[in-house]
């Protein structure tokens, strides 16, 4: 291999200024970053209502209307607005995926950082636990617990965070292990100071570049799977617009009706890409040691 | 060799166990009991008798801990209960839905290599030409596009320019007409392995390109090796070492994705049989099932990091 220089992640904090340049000169970080700011505004506009149409209001006489000047998607089979209802979905889609990995990253890392800090038998428990939830295919593990919880928005939302619970305890504690063995952590121990301020201060913030990157790929992640719980009709409950509900719906009148079918599909394939592309961007940017 | 064999083999165990003990626990823990639950409304015209005969019944007057080892030993012995709807034992429905998902998974994986590892090839070989860029430019759009998505349009597109369903219910198995049952898998499969079929090729593409910058490729040219020697006999093995991870770290994707498909095209396999009976709250079955599938789950990325460690000569695991 050509010798290369691999910097420490320590040479690159992930706070600064700098980032964010530096995310806006990279390709796939500048498009992903462009297509994510477009899925806020479209989610920000569904959820406080700045929608052409109330999304679920019906208008009978219109039911089936291909897209036009009106109906800028087209309606749907009770006469709702597509348009309307895709930036609803978008709302409802930013909804589950920021509660599901804010909740998952944040007791992901709690406990991938404890472990990996602590050692000995707490790690032992606590990646045991994370191993046997590795143990289930993803989508396996977020339908037991929505069987257990039953179907719905707010449980396939914790579901989704069940699931990436243990991602983010692994992404975690990784970086942990080799920070914790270093001089300047120790130099502050031997300073006194106590180890939870230890890890708090010193050993964390240089453990968040892997676990950003992971932020974006678990939200890409959310997004799909709520769509596919809502497509197999565990998610999101009609009436509600949900991506996954849209695309269900569109099944077996679609032949007759392609716009029911196009657009919530365009929808939800610009904002994984989005999320995709941002994750690759800040892998490039934040964590030169992960770049493929 | 052996050795390492006998460490995974031991390691697996509590493993084991504690998928079990997850479905066991995950179905004690649904709001109000299994007899309410299972019956909904009509659970509130049972009488005080009919509940404690239920009860008996499902051993649910016994304290948890013997309720595990009881469910716990007959799964050993492969009673994994009984499907109350289709009025058959949960093990002979799995063993009866199970070729199919299988024959789905291996088909979509057989897709995705063959399709994954020339373009990954083609990409690493053509370096940031047009042919590298239209290659990633395929990977980044096939890893956005879910299998759901991409299912709904090929039901679409068949029908609209072919006039035709790719099943309507009328599945045939492989041994029955295996031409009839290649034509009605393939599409399910296409929409399988499409999205694994970029994250190969993106896999292979990367792995290749740093394998071409090794010290041994040089070390091959310099000698005066015909390329194609150089490709096939030094870089493509060794660069598809990261691949062979890649299949054992996606199986978990595809037999999510094998759901979800086979709802889609109505296949009646075991992703189907899981859906179904958690919509109709059938627990014995999606106890037996999510249990059947995890433990297959665990059994391929064993295989995986045996096939790992045979095709790797840089790996010895200590004999």
């Amino acid at each position: 291999m050509a010798i290369e220089a691999v910097p420490l992640a320590l040479d690159h904090p992930a706070r600064g200024p700098g980032v964010l340049r530096r995310l806006l000169g990279n390709i796939s970080g500048a498009a992903g970053l462009l297509l994510i700011v477009l899925f806020l505004i479209v989610a920000l506009m569904g959820a406080a209502g700045l929608t052409p149409f109330p999304s679920d209001r019906q208008f009978p006489v219109d039911r089936l209307k291909p897209p036009d000047g009106q109906y800028l998607m087209g309606t749907d089979l009770f006469g709702r607005d597509v348009a309307s209802r895709v930036m609803s979905g978008a709302a409802n889609s930013l909804r589950v995926g920021l509660v599901s990995v804010a909740l998952s990253g944040f007791i992901g890392t709690a406990l991938g950082v404890i472990a990996g800090f602590v050692g000995g038998w707490v790690d032992n428990a606590i990646m045991r636990v994370m191993d046997v939830l590795f143990a289930f295919p993803a989508l396996l593990l977020a339908l037991v617990v929505v069987t257990v919880l039953g179907p719905g928005l707010n449980n396939a939302t914790l579901a989704i965070a069940v699931v990436y619970t243990p991602i983010f305890a692994r992404v975690a504690r990784g970086p942990v292990l080799s920070v914790k063995e270093m001089e300047f952590v120790l130099a502050a121990r031997c300073l006194g100071q106590r180890p939870p301020v230890v890890l708090l201060t010193h050993v964390l913030p240089n453990t968040l570049a892997p676990l950003i990157v992971q932020v974006s790929l678990a939200l890409s992640w959310a997004l799909l799977t709520e769509a596919a719980l809502s497509f197999l009709g565990l998610g999101t409950q009609p009436p509600a617009a949900s991506w996954g509900v849209m695309l269900s719906e569109s099944r077996g009148i679609a032949e007759r009706a392609p716009w029911l079918m196009i657009y919530p599909g365009i929808a939800i394939m610009l904002g994984v890409l989005g999320f995709n592309l941002l994750g690759d961007g800040l892998r490039d940017v934040l964590d030169p040691r992960m770049r493929r | 060799m052996l050795r390492y064999l006998t460490q995974r083999l031991i390691a697996f165990i509590p493993t084991l166990i504690g998928i079990s003990i997850l479905v066991f626990g995950a179905i004690r823990l649904i709001p109000g009991d299994i007899i309410t639950a299972t019956l909904g409304t009509e659970a509130g015209m049972l009488t005080t008798a009919q509940r404690e005969a239920l009860e008996r019944y499902y051993g649910l007057d016994k304290p948890p801990l013997e309720q595990y080892f009881i469910w716990m030993g007959e799964a050993v012995q492969g009673n994994l209960g009984h499907s109350v709807r289709h009025g058959r034992p949960v093990l002979e429905l799995i063993i009866e839905r199970f070729p199919l998902t299988l024959e789905l998974a291996v088909l979509a994986v057989l897709i995705a290599l063959s399709v994954g590892i020339p373009f990954g090839l083609i990409s690493a070989l053509r370096h940031n030409t047009w042919i590298d860029f239209a290659g990633r430019l395929f990977a980044l759009i096939g890893l956005a596009v879910p299998n759901f998505l991409l299912g709904t349009l090929i039901i679409y597109a068949l029908s609209v320019f072919f006039g035709v369903l790719p099943t309507a219910g009328n599945y045939v198995g492989f041994t029955e007409d295996p031409a009839r049952n290649l034509g009605q898998m393939i599409f399910p499969a296409i929409t399988l392995g499409f999205a694994f079929a970029a994250s190969v090729m993106r896999m292979t593409r990367s792995s290749m390109l740093e394998v071409l910058g090794e010290d041994y490729v040089r070390t091959a040219r310099s000698k005066g090796l015909r390329e194609r020697a150089v490709i096939a006999r030094h870089s493509l093995r060794n660069a598809l070492i990261p691949v062979v991870t890649l299949v054992g770290i996606e199986m978990g994707y595809l037999l999510g994705g094998t759901f979800i498909v086979e709802q889609i095209f109505a296949l009646p396999g075991i992703g189907r049989l899981l859906i179904n009976a958690i919509s109709q709250r059938e627990y014995a079955l999606v106890q037996g099932t999510v249990l059947f599938i995890a433990l297959n789950f665990v059994v391929i990325n064993l295989l995986v990091d045996l096939v790992y460690a045979l095709i790797d000569p840089r790996i010895s695991y200590g004999d």
